[in-house]
């Protein structure tokens, strides 16, 4: 039992690894690539060819960037099967889909016209390569779109059926699963949150070069641009922040309660700000729309609230067994060929209040006790309120370097530049922790209710989990090691 | 269309994204060119370099559908493979990962890895790569060490996997069957005969185009001896056959069956096979430029083929050397039949993306690479 959990957890760190290692290069790339855009666009309409010398410096930065996201985004995808097997063909049909449509519509147009926009200067038109850096960018956001699309199914699974004879989740409604409320709300809030770590980034670096009195043609242009779009991300960011708490309210309630550490649900719910200063009702609000409406807490949903309509867990249990058992009869019907007996099962299956009632739990058969279905709540409560906090600060950022730009004053105020200098980091570490939130808030879930991560790993020995965890590990400090300092000296190198 | 219809078309597509693979790797081989030449012309390395900088996210970007692809209309193939062959996939990913690197960081100023390194590392995934899709690509017709069972999920926790490797080295032992390695190689050494071709395609240096069409002999007489032996042990060997019910049965001769029952798909492969070998006497005899089309054209042909006999005509696609009736085939391990139409709908988009693609690349691709561009373009890859 003990090798069992510790596979599990070497598995989960192994897939969290790459994924925030992938993340530290992603939101650059997204982020980036509009900035370029916007440069290129000022050159192209004003023939200014300082925009373009600005446009060709940021996509240095751009290029060095975007092969590790891309290296990374690679090894995501193959460890899917590799560290999660059983996850892998049990959504197969409905995780896959999007993915493939990924490959086909989004890596296509984004790897064909990257080669445009990074060489392609002397070999195609203004407009030709101008329109090439605009679907790189669109492209880049395309290609966020599918995986989102495929990561909100798997917080809130929709569009779909169990089907015993294939033992295994399939599609039944497509526009279900790419219109789904937490997927819309998913992919702005995420594509948004990208934009702004890329203002950000591109913020400080001039702010850098503003303190060493360096290609201030350079920063002043690149900052005006950065600070107007990271303005409008981060209020965009912000509003869709709103609409993902009122999404986890309603679809991850197990969620907001560890966000917010609430053991025992309430009417009025404060929002704590830090422990021990709390807003009144304020939790309520944010959740609901509604200071009166109850916000559940961890004790709810391990022992139900009948008063509130919360099974508990062990509720949860005998309903998902019930499914869990009545799948083993339909395999076992199987194995005698009686068809009679299979196709009265799998009508079972089909029959929506069974679905709800029973299905909607398939996962708690699996786990043992109410603790299992807790998420960490110290990591969640602290990475949410990174997130939330920096998100504002970011408004705050772009503000004040809008007004001080305006006034003409952005240049002395050496204070602010070094603020501005060390966001970069802060802008980091804000978009892993919205991941943290989103992943570890939901665990044990691989899918929210009906799969826990326990049923879901590959049979995979420790060892070699353990041994390929460290010799990814490995690569990727060096990697990241190569590609900062190789940012680095980009940066320091300036326009020469 | 039915499901069967559809289950039939997105192996198609798989075989057509998987031979575009193999072509593509091209770029791997002539990463072991670009090694080779290296002590003779560092400037020639550079060359090389820059004018297949420009195209390897195009492999890249096929990998990941041709992975992507596979996950959505066959994950069954993909959960079992890839947890189960683990090492194999993982050490190509590894191989991958330090392909990428070097691209976006060999030229910069800073890495203090050194550019030597990053050669290391391109070296490293010309051989690999290759080898090891070949490899992989090679239990497909000699089987796997898995086996299945969807009861499984029924289970506790600790024993609900559904697929499950039969021993410790997941994947690793392929490496140790002949005919599955030969395929390895075979991929390898026509990867770098692609390589060769292209480069002496590509390069506006004639003293490189020579050498890089001398050096090409090696592996295209390598390919050649390799691919022949693999091919006459495929149609002599014993097939994975399913009958009407779904069973696994061994049958003589079955590969060599495929073909003759159908002809159109054994007809194509031999028009790809002629045609690399045409693409080769091109370069070999005629020191042609062109020969690269042919080669080309041909690796797809054959490779596309090739994984349709693997697949068609009531054949296990990645057969199970543990257990015949856990084989996998088209029928069984394929997607809905929603999800397969939904996806159908999709590829409609395939002769978009391949027009953009043509386009942007005659576009790039007007002049050959020159010791120019080498020196403009240092500074992005």
């Amino acid at each position: 039992m003990e090798d069992f959990s510790t596979i599990i957890d070497w598995s989960r760190a192994h897939f969290a690894m790459t994924a925030i290692v992938h993340w530290c290069f992603v939101p650059l790339t997204l982020g980036l690539a509009f900035i370029i855009a916007i440069l290129e666009t000022q050159y192209v309409r004003t023939g200014n060819e300082a925009y373009k010398k600005i446009a060709k410096f940021w996509m240095k930065i751009f290029g060095a960037n975007f092969v590790i996201g891309a290296a990374t985004g690679l090894v995501l995808e193959f460890e899917f099967g590799n560290l999660w097997s059983n996850y892998s063909y049990f959504v197969g049909d409905l995780f896959g889909a999007p993915l493939a449509i990924e490959g086909i519509m989004a890596f296509f147009l984004e790897s064909t016209f990257i080669a445009v926009m990074l060489f392609g200067w002397n070999k195609v038109g203004k407009k030709f390569h101008l329109t090439a850096t605009w679907l790189t960018a669109f492209g880049a956001c395309l290609s966020a779109l599918w995986i989102l699309v495929a990561n909100a199914w798997m917080q809130a699974p929709v569009g779909m059926e169990f089907n015993p004879l294939t033992a295994r989740n399939e599609m039944t409604d497509f526009w279900a699963i790419v219109f789904s409320p937490v997927a819309i709300n998913k992919y702005f809030h995420t594509v948004t949150s990208c934009f702004v770590l890329g203002a950000v980034f591109v913020a400080g670096v001039c702010s850098w070069y503003l303190l060493k009195k360096r290609e201030v043609e350079l920063a002043m242009k690149s900052m005006k641009v950065a600070a107007v779009f990271g303005l409008f991300s981060a209020l965009a960011c912000a509003y869709t922040g709103d609409g993902s708490a009122k999404q986890v309210a309603r679809v991850q309630p197990m969620k907001l309660a560890a966000i917010e550490n609430i053991q025992d649900g309430s009417t009025h719910a404060p929002f704590s700000i830090v422990p021990g200063i709390e807003v009144p009702s304020m939790l309520s609000i944010m959740s609901y729309g509604d200071s009166e409406a109850f916000v559940a807490g961890i004790n709810d949903f391990k022992n139900g609230n009948a008063e509130q309509g919360i099974l508990s867990f062990e509720e949860k249990k005998v309903r998902g067994t019930i499914a869990k058992t009545l799948f083993a009869e339909f395999q076992e019907a199987k194995k005698i060929d009686d068809t009679t007996k299979m196709a009265e099962i799998a009508a079972v299956f089909k029959n929506p209040e069974f679905q709800k009632n029973n299905y909607a739990y398939f996962g708690y058969s699996y786990l043992e006790s109410p603790e299992d279905i807790v998420p960490p709540v110290a990591l969640n409560y602290w990475m949410f309120r990174a997130m939330a906090y920096l998100g504002g600060w970011f408004l705050l950022l772009f503000s004040v370097t809008l007004f001080l730009m305006k006034k003409g004053k952005l240049e002395s105020n050496k204070l602010w530049l070094r603020i501005s200098l060390w966001t970069i980091p802060t802008a980091y570490l804000a978009s892993n922790a919205g991941w943290v939130v989103a992943e570890v808030g939901r665990q044990p879930w691989t899918i929210q209710d009906i799969l826990p991560v326990q049923a879901a790993i590959s049979n995979v020995g420790l060892h070699t989990v353990q041994g390929t965890f460290i010799a990814f590990a490995i690569l990727f400090v060096v990697l990241l090691t190569a590609d900062a300092i190789v940012l680095t000296k980009i940066i320091k190198k300036g326009l020469k | 269309m039915t499901h069967t219809d559809l289950q039939t078309y997105w192996w198609l597509i798989i075989s057509l994204l998987g031979a575009l693979l193999v072509f593509l790797m091209m770029i791997q081989g002539a990463q072991v060119l670009m090694h080779c030449l290296k002590r003779r012309n560092p400037q020639w390395s550079e060359l090389i370099f820059t004018t297949i900088s420009h195209k390897w996210e195009l492999t890249f970007t096929t990998l990941v559908t041709f992975g992507g692809a596979f996950f959505a209309s066959f994950p069954l193939f993909y959960s079992t493979s890839f947890s189960g062959a683990f090492y194999v996939w993982i050490l190509l990913l590894l191989t991958f990962v330090l392909q990428a690197a070097a691209y976006g960081l060999r030229n910069r100023e800073g890495n203090f890895l050194g550019k030597n390194t990053y050669d290391v590392f391109l070296l490293l995934n010309g051989i690999l790569a290759p080898l090891l899709v070949g490899v992989a690509v090679g239990t497909f017709f000699y089987g796997a060490n898995f086996t299945v069972n969807f009861s499984n999920i029924a289970l506790d926790a600790q024993n609900a996997t559904i697929s499950s490797w039969s021993n410790p080295w997941y994947g690793l032992e392929a490496l140790t069957s002949i005919p599955c390695v030969v395929l390895g190689l075979a991929v390898m050494t026509l990867t770098q005969t692609l390589g060769a071709q292209f480069i002496a395609n590509r390069v506006a240096d004639n003293e490189l185009k020579e050498r890089a069409e001398k050096w090409f002999r090696y592996p295209a007489t390598a390919f050649v001896v390799l691919f022949v032996t693999f091919l006459v042990g495929l149609l002599l060997k014993d097939g994975f056959a399913v009958d009407a019910k779904g069973d696994v049965f061994m049958e003589p001769y079955k590969y060599l069956t495929n073909f003759i029952e159908m002809p159109l798909i054994a007809v194509l492969f031999l028009v790809g096979v002629l045609l690399v070998l045409f693409g080769i006497f091109m370069t070999w005899v005629k020191k042609s430029r062109k020969a690269i089309w042919f080669s080309g054209a041909g690796t797809v042909l054959a490779v596309t083929t090739l994984l349709l006999v693997a697949g068609y005509n009531n054949t296990a696609f990645y057969p199970s050397a543990s257990d015949l009736q856990s084989s996998l085939t088209i029928a069984n391990s394929s997607s809905s039949e929603f999800t397969l139409r939904v996806m159908s709908y999709a590829s409609l988009m395939i002769p978009f993306v391949v027009a953009y693609i043509w386009f942007v690349w005659r576009a790039m691709t007007r002049k050959q690479t020159s010791q120019k561009e080498v020196d403009d373009s240092s500074e992005l890859y």
